[in-house]
């Protein structure tokens, strides 16, 4: 871009071609979205394979990448200068290195996998959308699939922010086709526009980050930007962490624009599960821990994130416990982990990685719970609601192992992925200097322990206990391999990709977040008692949630205290969001009718009637009488002959 | 003879021929009054000619004579016109054409 030494090694030999991993699915979506009926029988297999193909290019990268000296693991490649204007120059360039790399598997593995479950899931419309062919349908939900997944990969293989950029609009645009897919349904329609309009909050901040950067620096490519960093001043950096942060806060539904991602749920299960484990949430953490340079820089910046992760991990938790529809408790779930997330790259230095591996390690347990929990509705007649399943394990064994798996990863019990992904994290957490270590471990370890209290509630309730299902369900089914099958590989990882990444994706990443040795501050409590504690406080959350709901739930929903109520309704964040931010929108729209039509068009009327009713008034001297227009004529001469008369003789 | 007597003669026809127009109905009378303000023109053009010594004044009042002689033409055709069709000489009858 600008000087060679800010700007990344040209890609070579195999991995000069690493735009194949964008191009294909792209390539695959338009063929989905533009060759009509004709693509109708083969279109599902060609969603798939597209991603397929694009795991495999990213597994062979990756293995190429891994064999190059750690100090020279990246790859620049430049397709084209996108914007030519001036002093701005930003070229259409790609970067593979150890962080996306990671990501780009993680989308396209996980990705691939529910891709597959969806061919299943999405074989037969649901009643109320019969009005289209269901081979057509799971056509068009395979074309948006497939622009996910670009999307998706552009952002995390873009070189600048551009790029990065318009990845970036790419997957709230797939977001919001998928959403409202189902589009006869109002409140699938109401909840992508919800998705679309607080994503534009946090892509306008985002958008005046790429300003500013580009006003400071004069260059939006990650190397220059983050070369200047030490020459900025810490306004310039606080601005921009704050900005960025903003704009991840909209894309991975944190605090304050969480609202959206629960209420995403109206789209396909399918949906929800590439959502929130392998596109769209993680592109937020992905953006702070690609600018960890500009967070490094600024501690109250990171402080932000930090207390952004927290209030949002609880936030989520508290309203998980309280939540009955199988899909939002593990929305709300998603809200929370990515928290989690939040606080790992808000902690900054060793605790970047941490961050990506859980990340890394929630893609595989939460798609896992996403395709059980499509996979129960899918028996069950498309019911969401935990108080009227129970006892489901004797009929969907798989489902029910595999959920299993996926609820003890989730919850962090050893030797599952979430206890090596998640652990680490609190335990960094305490390791913030001062009172802040103790707020933040603790809300963190709390956390935990709500979290094992909401998914216990949930398994139990779904698997366990008493029959309390709806009249018209008789036998319930396990679905079929084409969906039992990646909800098997998703279990999988879900039990050994924690453990597996714990230390390698340490010091694979490390270089990227420029993080040399382990030099860990020394936290306020003892490491083994944090290990300790937060095991004891998982356990005990779960053994609650078990006690309380072994023998089943009333099936309809009971009084409660105000701490429940307020959880039900989402902590009154959505009235919140009602009152400070729609209602004086509306008002302020309405005021300005009123003064359109009684200003400006009473000032327009005003003057065209003033004219009219002049005219109609001077109207009346064309009387029709001769004399008339004879006497005018005869005041003229006059009048001229006095004019004449008084310029002589004055 | 003071010419200025003139003059003053030929105010008065034109201020007795003005007052007719405005005043008068009949199409005929209303036409007699237009006559006698171009004579009292006439007048006073011949009258000034004889002040001023030169005869462009008495040529002037012949050119009003011939257009007085093709307005008279006109005029009278338009008058016929009107009391065909309306049966009537009345100038305050013909008022279709106003606001």
């Amino acid at each position: 871009m600008h000087a060679l030494a800010t700007d990344y090694a040209h890609a070579e030999g195999m991995l000069s071609s690493f735009w194949l991993l964008i191009a294909i699915p792209l390539a695959s979506a338009a063929i989905l979205l533009l060759a009509g009926r004709w693509a109708d029988r083969w279109g599902h297999l060609l969603g798939c394979a597209s991603v397929g193909v694009s795991f495999v290019l990213g597994l062979i990268y990756f293995l190429e990448l891994r064999n190059l000296p750690a100090d020279a693991r990246n790859g620049g490649l430049s397709l084209f200068t996108f914007v030519p204007v001036a002093d701005l120059r930003i070229d259409f360039g790609l970067l593979f290195d150890p962080l996306s790399a990671l990501f780009v598997l993680l989308i396209t593995g996980v990705g691939f996998l529910i891709h597959v479950y969806a061919i299943g899931y999405m074989a037969h419309n649901p009643p109320d959308q019969r009005h289209e062919n269901s081979a057509t349908t799971r056509r068009r939900f395979f074309g948006y699939f497939n622009l996910f997944v670009a999307a998706m990969l552009l952002l995390v293989l873009g070189n600048n922010y551009v790029i990065l950029y318009i990845g970036w609009e790419g997957v709230g645009l797939a977001s919001y086709l998928l959403i409202s897919f189902w589009y006869l349904r109002p409140s699938a329609t109401t909840a992508g526009k919800k998705a679309f309009l607080m994503n534009r909050v946090g892509d306008a901040s985002f958008v005046i980050a790429i300003f500013l950067m580009f006003a400071t620096v004069g260059s939006v490519g990650f190397a220059t930007v983050f070369s200047e960093v030490d020459r900025m001043t810490s306004g310039v950096t606080l601005a921009l962490g704050l900005l960025l942060l903003l704009g991840a806060c909209g894309k991975s539904g944190q605090f304050p624009l969480q609202a959206w991602l629960p209420d995403a749920m109206e789209g396909p299960t399918p949906v929800s599960a590439l959502i929130h484990a392998a596109t769209m949430v993680t592109a937020g953490v992905y953006l702070i821990a690609r600018s960890n340079p500009i967070f490094d820089a600024n501690p109250t910046a990171q402080a932000f994130v930090v207390g952004v992760g927290v209030t949002t991990l609880l936030i989520g938790c508290v309203i998980g416990c309280a939540k009955d529809d199988i899909k939002r408790v593990l929305a709300w779930s998603t809200v929370s982990q990515i928290g989690y997330m939040f606080l790992g790259v808000g902690l900054g230095g060793a605790a970047y990685a941490l961050a990506i591996i859980h990340l890394l390690a929630h893609g595989f347990f939460k798609a896992a719970l996403f395709l059980g929990a499509g996979s129960v509705m899918h028996g069950m007649n498309d019911q969401v609601d935990i108080r009227r399943f129970g006892a489901l394990w004797t009929y969907m064994r798989i489902t029910w192992a595999t959920f299993g798996v996926a609820w003890l990863a989730i919850i962090g019990i050893p030797p599952l992925s979430g206890f090596f992904s998640k652990e680490p994290i609190i335990t960094a957490a305490f390791e913030r200097p001062g009172w802040q270590g103790w707020v933040v471990g603790l809300g963190a370890m709390i956390g935990a322990g709500l979290t094992a209290f909401y998914m216990t509630r949930l398994f139990v309730l779904t698997f366990h206990g008493p029959k309390r299902w709806t009249d018209d369900i008789k036998h319930p089914h396990e679905s079929p391999p084409v969906m039992t099958v990646p909800l098997i590989f998703l279990a999988i990882g879900s039990a050994v990709a924690g453990g597996l990444m714990a230390t390698p994706v340490k010091d694979w990443l490390n270089p990227v977040f420029g993080v040399e040795g382990a030099a860990e501050a020394e936290p306020v409590l003892n490491h083994a008692a944090i290990t300790l504690l937060s095991i004891v406080v998982t356990l005990v959350g779960a053994l609650i949630g078990w006690w309380l709901f072994r023998d089943g739930t009333a099936l309809e929903p009971q009084p409660a205290g105000p701490v429940v109520v307020a959880a039900r309704n989402n902590l009154y964040l959505d009235a919140v969001n009602e009152a400070l931010f729609e209602m004086p929108g509306k008002y302020l729209t309405r005021a300005l009718v009123y003064f359109d039509n009684k200003g400006i068009d009473g000032l327009v009327n005003g003057l065209a009637a003033g004219i009219g009713g002049g005219s109609g008034r001077l109207r009346r001297l064309q009387t029709g009488f001769v004399r008339t227009y004879a006497l005018s004529m005869l005041g003229g001469a006059l009048l001229i002959a006095i004019a004449f008369l008084v310029v002589r003789l004055a | 003879m003071n010419p200025s007597y003139y003059v003053i003669l030929a105010a008065a026809l034109f201020t007795i021929g003005a007052v007719g127009v405005l005043i008068r109905r009949n199409a005929i009378v209303l036409f007699m009054c237009v006559e006698l303000m171009l004579n009292a023109a006439n007048l006073a053009l011949v009258t000034f000619s004889r002040i001023n010594g030169t005869l462009d004044g008495q040529i002037m009042a012949f050119f009003v004579m011939v257009v007085a002689a093709a307005e008279v033409v006109v005029g009278l055709a338009i008058i016929m016109a009107i009391f065909r069709t309306r049966r009537s000489a009345s100038v305050d009858e013909t008022n279709l054409l106003k606001y």
